[in-house]
């Protein structure tokens, strides 16, 4: 089937003329048509668009000016804004809101050749981790747990939509943001490769903020090489995004299957959370066993304020979001509520658009910013925040990568969790002390639970040193041979 | 610190979203319960730490005071919920 081919197979298929580009944007558009009715993995289906673009990937490959990702379809996390094609944030405050402008990532994947099949589900504004906060509805998971096939899980979030579609073969690969786990949480969950690159390696422009400093662009695929591959066309200085960093893209791709040999990995003492499930730590001993095997040397380290990352992120990412959300006020775009006077208009319009966990966290941000609190938590978080960045500044002065469980769960139901918002939160615990520091990390599927269900492993790595990522990562998925596919599927059941 | 309802009032209304007076209490138990857990950072020595505001290393960069870009009222209107001209339209704020 096309739709199980990876990019790189496709990239090839392409270029030797055994399918066209139409033909595998037309087998991706019939799978989101049979499928999405029920995984809602998408928002928006671009179909018209796709195929316009999917012809001229023909045109340009017959032409023999094709580029890294010509005919290559991708599914477009509803964040990033893309001319002429609405972008909601999951918000029902962004409901009608249709951007007269193309955000860097997205343009940048356009000018190598993409096609986007459309813009895919996710938590609203990317506040979550299992898609159920999106006004435009949860996302299914594809993947079914052994003994109860009739649960409904959740792909994680908040970039959901995105992780669903890669999963279940509605898109060959994927735009996600990663602001406290937000690619590497649904990576996990559904069995895929999910990259947070440094921060400032993908520009920021044009994508909807919530946290300014702990967002990052990422992308997802179902294998090391492709994730690598787009990676390769979304990163790049920017200059509309001012902590865009000024540094040339390396070969990503290349990088892939450099091995371990010699490479020193870390394991943090402090990631041994109580009550992990014994199947995670054993997948994490299976992980340093793999790569010792492969060449790499395991050494101890200790990242102490570790412990504080969540707490610390449920003041930053709150504070910079009230402040980020403060421009939907119903007047220059959006939803607008009207109302007796205009600030009667705002709060209407406020109180209409964002949902519950949206509003909480605007709250809980205007608070810890407002007179008289601000020293005892913002200022304190963010010198907690410069403690957490030098545990890892320090832990790499020792080794050359990290690698721990990216969640510390599998996936769970729809309604799990639902109960008690620091329990939701307790599904980042792992990788929201990534975003503090800005480093890199990337989730790589590394084995099954019990039920059936993905885990993954979280390579965490230095500032602007991906390729290293990439190269541990590549070791883990040869020696994983993790083949396993999801119970709903283009071509399955 | 514990939020009493006069406070979720005044947070609710320095964020600019509108609280019905039935949903205070759910909201206080909420925010409360999250602040409650937030105290953990209380045991973190703070002291002579500099604070970090973002993870970019790299220096702000300085660019040419120039206009590069604009002129684009109907694009930029195209989306306003309601327009007078070229202007957005608000209800009146000075009698």
């Amino acid at each position: 089937m096309l739709t199980d081919l990876t990019i790189a197979e496709a990239r090839d298929g392409l270029r030797a003329k055994t399918f066209s580009a139409v033909e595998l944007t037309t087998a991706h558009l019939d799978a989101i048509e049979a499928l999405n009715p029920r995984l809602n993995a998408y928002i928006t289906v671009t179909h018209a668009g796709a195929l316009e673009q999917a012809r001229a990937a023909d045109a340009a490959l017959a032409a023999g000016t094709q580029r890294a990702l010509t005919g290559i379809p991708l599914a477009i996390k509803d964040l990033f804004c893309t001319e002429g094609v609405r972008t909601t944030a999951g918000s029902k405050m962004l409901g009608p809101f249709v951007p007269p402008y193309e955000s860097t990532v997205t343009a940048q994947l356009l000018r190598d050749g993409a096609v986007f099949l459309g813009k895919a589900n996710l938590d609203e504004f990317a506040m979550g981790s299992s898609n159920m906060t999106s006004a435009f509805g949860p996302v299914e998971s594809p993947w079914k747990r052994r003994q109860d096939e009739t649960a409904v899980l959740v792909p994680g979030g908040s970039s959901g939509g995105s992780a669903a579609a890669v999963s279940a073969r509605l898109a060959m690969g994927a735009t996600g943001t990663d602001t406290g786990g937000s690619i590497r949480q649904p990576a996990s969950y559904c069995g895929l490769v999910g990259m947070k690159p440094t921060y400032g390696r993908c520009s920021r422009f044009g994508v909807v903020a919530f946290a300014s400093s702990l967002d990052h662009p990422g992308p997802f695929a179902r294998t090391v090489r492709d994730t690598a591959i787009l990676l390769g066309s979304m990163a790049g200085h920017d200059p509309k995004d001012s902590t865009s960093a000024f540094l040339p893209v390396p070969d990503f791709e290349a990088a892939c299957a450099r091995g371990v040999k010699g490479l020193r990995i870390g394991v943090p003492r402090e990631y041994r959370a109580d009550g992990m499930p014994s199947e995670i730590e054993a997948l994490w001993q299976q992980g340093l066993d793999w790569l010792r095997a492969a060449g790499a040397e395991v050494v101890d380290v200790s990242l102490p304020h570790t412990r504080y990352g969540l707490a610390t992120y449920y003041i930053v990412a709150p504070a910079e979001a009230s402040s980020n959300l403060a421009r939907y006020d119903g007047v220059r775009f959006g939803l607008r509520h009207d109302g007796e006077d205009l600030r009667d208009l705002y709060e209407r319009t406020r109180a209409e658009g964002f949902g519950a966990e949206v509003r909480r966290r605007v709250l809980i941000g205007t608070y810890v910013l407002s007179a008289g609190y601000y020293d005892a938590y913002y200022l304190r978080a963010q010198k907690i925040r410069a403690l957490i960045r030098k545990d890892y500044t320090e832990a790499f002065t020792k080794v050359d990568a990290l690698l721990t469980p990216t969640a510390p769960s599998a996936a769970f139901a729809q309604g799990e969790n639902m109960d008690d918002p620091i329990k939701m939160y307790l599904n980042d615990v792992f990788t929201v002390p990534a975003n503090l520091a800005g480093v890199p990390a990337v989730s790589v599927p590394a084995g099954l639970d019990s039920n059936g269900l993905p885990l993954g492993l979280q390579v965490i790595g230095k500032p602007f040193d991906e390729e290293t990522l990439f190269a541990v990562a590549g070791a883990i998925e040869q020696a994983a041979g993790f083949d396993a596919v999801p119970q709903v599927r283009a071509g399955g059941k | 610190m514990s939020l009493d309802h006069a406070t979720v009032r005044r947070i609710a209304s320095l964020a600019r979203i509108r609280v019905e007076e039935h949903e205070v209490e759910t909201l206080r138990t909420e925010l409360n319960s999250i602040l409650g857990w937030i105290e953990q950072l209380n045991e973190v020595d703070i002291e002579g730490i500099a604070p970090l505001a973002g993870a970019a290393d790299t220096a702000q960069p300085m660019r040419a005071d120039v206009v590069t870009d604009g002129g684009y009222v109907e694009k930029i209107l195209a989306n306003a919920p309601e327009r007078i001209g070229d202007f957005y339209a608000v209800p009146k704020v000075v009698e």
